[in-house]
Order: C-alpha cells, then sequence, then structure tokens
C-alpha cells in the first residue's frame, strides 16, 4: 500500500464516517455502552479476586489442642499440621498467649483481667494456600488426632468466591453477547456507506480495482469507529472506576473492602478497550462489505 | 485482440442468451455490434467485461482467458478495458476531475500521474474548462464525454460503448461517435453496442449483427430497417 493511497483510504474512512454522522453515533455510542459494561464487570471479578488474595494473605483458621493434652504433647502435634494439604504456615499459640491476647484486646474489662488461662485451650493458627479449600483443610485438621476443634471463617471466603464467580460469569455472558451485538451495529452502520456508494463500488469493479482496494476505506471506517468507541469508553470507564473508589473510600459500612487502584490496572484495561474496539469496528465493516465483492 | 470461440451463455433461470458464438476483434479494429432487444448484445458486453462466466466456450480478452480467469486476473484484465455506460453512472458528489481521479486511484495511481494523466484526457474529448463542475452542472453530452474520459484514463487497450448516443440527441450523437473514432484512430480498439441504423450508416465500419443469440451478419456498412446492407 501506497502513502498517497494510505492517505486516500483514511480520508475516504472519516469521510465515510460523516457521511452518516447518525448511524456513526450510534455505532460509537453501542461501542462505548459494550465496553464499559463488560469493563465494569471485569473490574468487579478483579476486585473481587484481589480481597480474596488478600484474605488468603491474611486468613487463618484456630485448630484448638485437646485441653487434656499438656503443653508440651500439643506443641508434637505441628509437624502433623503441617503435613495437612493447603496448610501454608502454623503458629502455635499457648493458653497463656492466647489469654494474654485476649485480656489486651478487653483492656477495658476488668472482669475478664484476673482469668486463669487454663480455662482457654492452647492453639495452633493455621494460614491456608487456598482459601476455597477452607473447609477441605478444616475437615482434614479436625482428623488430627489431639485436635479438639478448628474454627474458620468460611462464609466471609465463600461469599467472596461466590461474587468472583458471579462476576465471572456474568462478565463472560455479556462479553459475548455484547461482542454479537456491537458487531451487527458497525455491519450495519457500514452496510448503509456502502448501500449509499455501491454506484462507486461498481465503477471501481469495473475498471478493476482490485477487492482490497475497494475493502480498505471500509475498513479504515470501522477501524475509527471501534477506536473512537474504545477511547471513550475508557475515559469514561476511567472517571466511573475513580467514583466508586471514592464512594467506598468515604463509606462506613464499605471501608473493610480494597479497591485496586485504577493506577494497576489503567494499562491492561486500555489494552483491553483498544482491542476490542478494533476488533469490533473492522470485524463489522469486513462482514459488512463481503457481500458487494461477490460480483 | 478479442477473441470468442463457441461462446454458449445460458442464465440460472434457463435463458439462453447466447449460442454458438465466434467472433475475432483485431487490435485496433471499431466495430458496431448491432441487434433488435434481446438479441444478446448485453450478455456479449458482460462476458467482456468478466461480469459473467460463459456456459461453454473459450474467451480471449488482450491476452486474459476470460473462461477461467482467476479473481486475482479479473481486476488486471478489467483494466484493459474502458466501459460507457447509456447512462454515463458518473458519480454526482464529485467533480468532473475526481470523477477521472477515483478511478485512477482504484488502480493505483499516484497523484502525480493524475495531475499529468487528467488533463489530457479532459482535452482529448474537450472538457479541459468543465474540470472542477459538478456532473449535474453538465449538458447530457458532456457528461457522455465525461464518461468517455473515465472509460479512456486508465489507458486501456480496449473501450466497449453500450448504446452510448441512448441519452443524447442526433446532433450530440454524431459528435460522440466521432469522438469515439478520433480514440480508435489513436490505436485504441472501440466496440460501440448500439441499435441507431443512422448512426451506424454514416461511418463505413465493421458491423456485426446478432439476434436471438447468434451472429447473423458480419460485415462492413451500414444497418438498415434492421437488416444488414452488407458490403464485405
Amino acid at each position: 500500500m501506497g502513502k498517497h493511497n494510505f492517505r486516500y483510504f483514511f480520508r475516504e474512512g472519516i469521510s465515510n464516517m460523516f457521511s452518516h454522522g447518525f448511524m456513526s453515533f450510534a455505532a460509537i455510542g453501542i461501542t462505548v455502552a459494550c465496553l464499559l459494561i463488560m469493563g465494569t464487570f471485569t473490574l468487579v471479578a478483579v476486585n473481587a479476586n484481589q480481597q480474596l488474595k488478600d484474605m488468603e494473605k491474611d486468613n487463618e483458621m484456630l485448630a484448638y489442642v485437646d485441653e487434656s493434652y499438656t503443653t508440651e504433647q500439643a506443641r508434637m502435634l505441628q509437624k502433623e499440621i503441617e503435613a495437612q494439604p493447603n496448610v501454608a504456615s502454623v503458629t502455635f499459640i499457648t493458653r497463656e498467649e492466647a489469654m494474654k491476647e485476649f485480656q489486651e484486646k478487653y483492656a477495658d474489662e476488668t472482669l475478664f483481667q484476673d482469668l486463669d488461662p487454663q480455662i482457654l485451650r492452647d492453639r495452633y493458627a493455621v494460614k491456608t494456600v487456598n482459601i476455597q479449600l477452607t473447609g477441605e483443610t478444616k475437615e482434614a485438621l479436625e482428623k488430627v488426632k489431639g485436635i479438639a476443634s478448628v474454627t474458620a471463617y468460611e462464609e466471609i471466603s465463600d461469599g467472596l468466591i461466590t461474587v468472583r464467580n458471579i462476576a465471572t460469569v456474568v462478565c463472560m455472558t455479556l462479553i459475548v453477547i455484547l461482542l454479537v451485538v456491537s458487531v451487527f451495529i458497525i455491519s450495519n452502520t457500514i452496510k448503509l456507506t456502502t448501500f449509499d456508494r455501491r454506484e462507486e463500488i461498481a465503477i471501481m469493479r469495473m475498471v478493476g480495482a482490485t477487492n482490497s482496494f475497494i475493502r480498505w476505506p471500509f475498513v479504515y471506517e470501522g477501524f475509527m469507529l471501534g477506536f473512537t468507541g474504545a477511547v471513550i469508553a475508557f475515559l469514561l470507564q476511567w472517571a466511573l472506576y475513580e467514583a466508586v473508589t471514592r464512594g467506598v473510600e468515604s463509606s462506613d459500612t464499605l471501608q473493610l473492602i480494597s479497591v485496586v487502584n485504577f493506577g494497576q490496572l489503567w494499562v491492561p484495561v486500555a489494552a483491553t478497550f483498544l482491542i476490542a474496539g478494533v476488533v469490533i469496528g473492522v470485524g463489522g465493516s469486513l462482514s459488512a462489505i463481503r457481500r458487494f465483492l461477490q460480483v | 485482440m478479442i477473441r470468442l470461440k463457441d461462446v454458449e451463455m445460458e442464465y440460472d433461470n434457463g435463458t439462453q442468451a447466447i449460442r454458438g458464438i465466434t467472433l475475432t476483434i483485431e487490435d485496433g479494429e471499431f466495430l458496431f455490434l448491432v441487434g433488435p432487444s434481446g438479441a444478446g448484445k448485453s450478455t456479449i458486453i458482460k462476458l467482456l467485461t468478466g461480469e459473467v462466466e460463459p456456459s461453454c466456450g473459450r474467451i480471449m480478452i488482450n491476452g486474459f482467458s476470460v473462461s477461467n480467469i482467476t479473481d486475482k486476473q479479473l481486476p488486471i484484465m478489467r483494466r484493459t478495458v474502458g466501459v460507457i455506460f447509456q447512462d454515463f453512472r458518473l458519480i454526482e458528489k464529485k467533480t468532473v476531475y475526481d470523477n477521472l481521479a477515483f478511478v485512477m486511484r482504484a488502480v493505483g495511481a499516484g497523484e502525480k500521474e493524475l495531475r499529468k494523466r487528467i488533463p489530457y484526457v479532459l482535452k482529448l474529448v474537450g472538457l479541459e474548462e468543465k474540470a472542477t463542475h459538478y456532473p449535474t452542472e453538465l449538458s447530457g453530452g458532456e457528461q457522455q464525454r465525461v464518461a468517455i474520459a473515465r472509460a479512456l484514463v486508465n489507458n486501456p487497450t480496449t473501450i466497449i460503448a453500450d448504446e452510448p448516443t441512448g441519452n443524447l440527441d442526433p446532433e450530440r450523437s454524431l459528435e460522440l461517435m466521432r469522438l469515439l473514432v478520433k480514440i480508435n484512430s489513436l490505436g485504441t480498439t472501440v466496440v460501440v453496442v448500439t441499435h441507431e441504423k443512422d448512426l451506424v450508416d454514416r461511418f463505413e465500419k465493421r458491423v456485426v449483427t446478432i439476434d436471438g443469440g447468434r451472429i447473423i451478419n458480419d460485415s462492413v456498412g451500414g444497418y438498415v430497417g434492421g437488416h444488414i446492407h452488407g458490403k464485405a
């Protein structure tokens, strides 16, 4: 492709875009909407995933040693607990340490300050590798001889896993549906342009223009529609994300949720939007022009 | 050179448009293709421009075998043939210059080439002053001359004119035919499809008459009342 051809294709593509302003506006609008919805669900899934990772890092279950065991006997269970699947690290906590921690936590309650550590049990703080296997790990620890009971906060991890899974499924479904809708709308926009220019296309074919020469201006038009949609969608997504982040940070009830900084996400979001926008635009234009190139 | 050998053409709906036509048109020749409506003239043009493929037989145009031409070769073959239509088929939103420029760009010509070739061709058809006009600002005769210029601008070896005078008055028709003869004198093969006997009679050129998809006469001379006034 010569440089004059490139300029010609580009000029024709832009001219096509403006000659059907309303349809171009609709095509860009639907692309923005599709990318924004896809992006929002993807970012929810990313954040849910990040929360899970944070929980994996911090989450620990407590395995209480049978109270008939002495502290020395209790210490000897450590190797067996470490050998259980999905166990990342194990910390032994004596009755005395547990009582001290308890009393520190309730320092204002004088009633708790004179308690005998013997009312508590020695325990192991166990961190897991994969939070999704919390239930299985709990069951395995309960089977260890000398472990009386295990407490784990399965509800929270299960809740987050559910949020992440729903976000992923909704995201994937929406991506497929919205991609098809976007390609269809852009394809129809380009079809309108090709219909308007069918005489030119017929003449170009008659004088010996190659299919690729005829196709390029329409491909550029689709590219420009998709690209413009992607840029607008990215800017809106950024603004929306920042607004939600500020909302979460200033909320009393949602402060526990740590939102991933957009600075860490903008590169993959921008790349995905641009690739998706261009694929939608070019795919739509190619599907529209195919029919006109079959004579 | 154009050569048709035992060409038959049957459309998908079963219409037998061409029945065993054999015809040779030498380089630089001027030929009238005449016949009544439905004789098969339009089908021959479609065959010569590669719009349709023959059901059987062979067609060679300027070194290309149209009967089994590939998708890649077809545009190259079409660059050797310029077509002029009865209804001009100009792009109304483009100026005369741009109507010519866009067909030159379509075959990959550069801007420098355009600036050199277009004024030359417009001068040849007598429209050098109308380059910036839009087709709707021109008379029918001028529009047809723009169509001729467009057919010529890519320097084809053959010009096929399909009823080029159909929308023109007799005076303009004669003027246009003289222009085609002038183009032919410069070395371009010209095939004119027409049913206007007065025009054909005025020129001592080869006349091929077809009817019912067959050639019924091939001679040099006029065309009177639907019958050939043969001289060959």
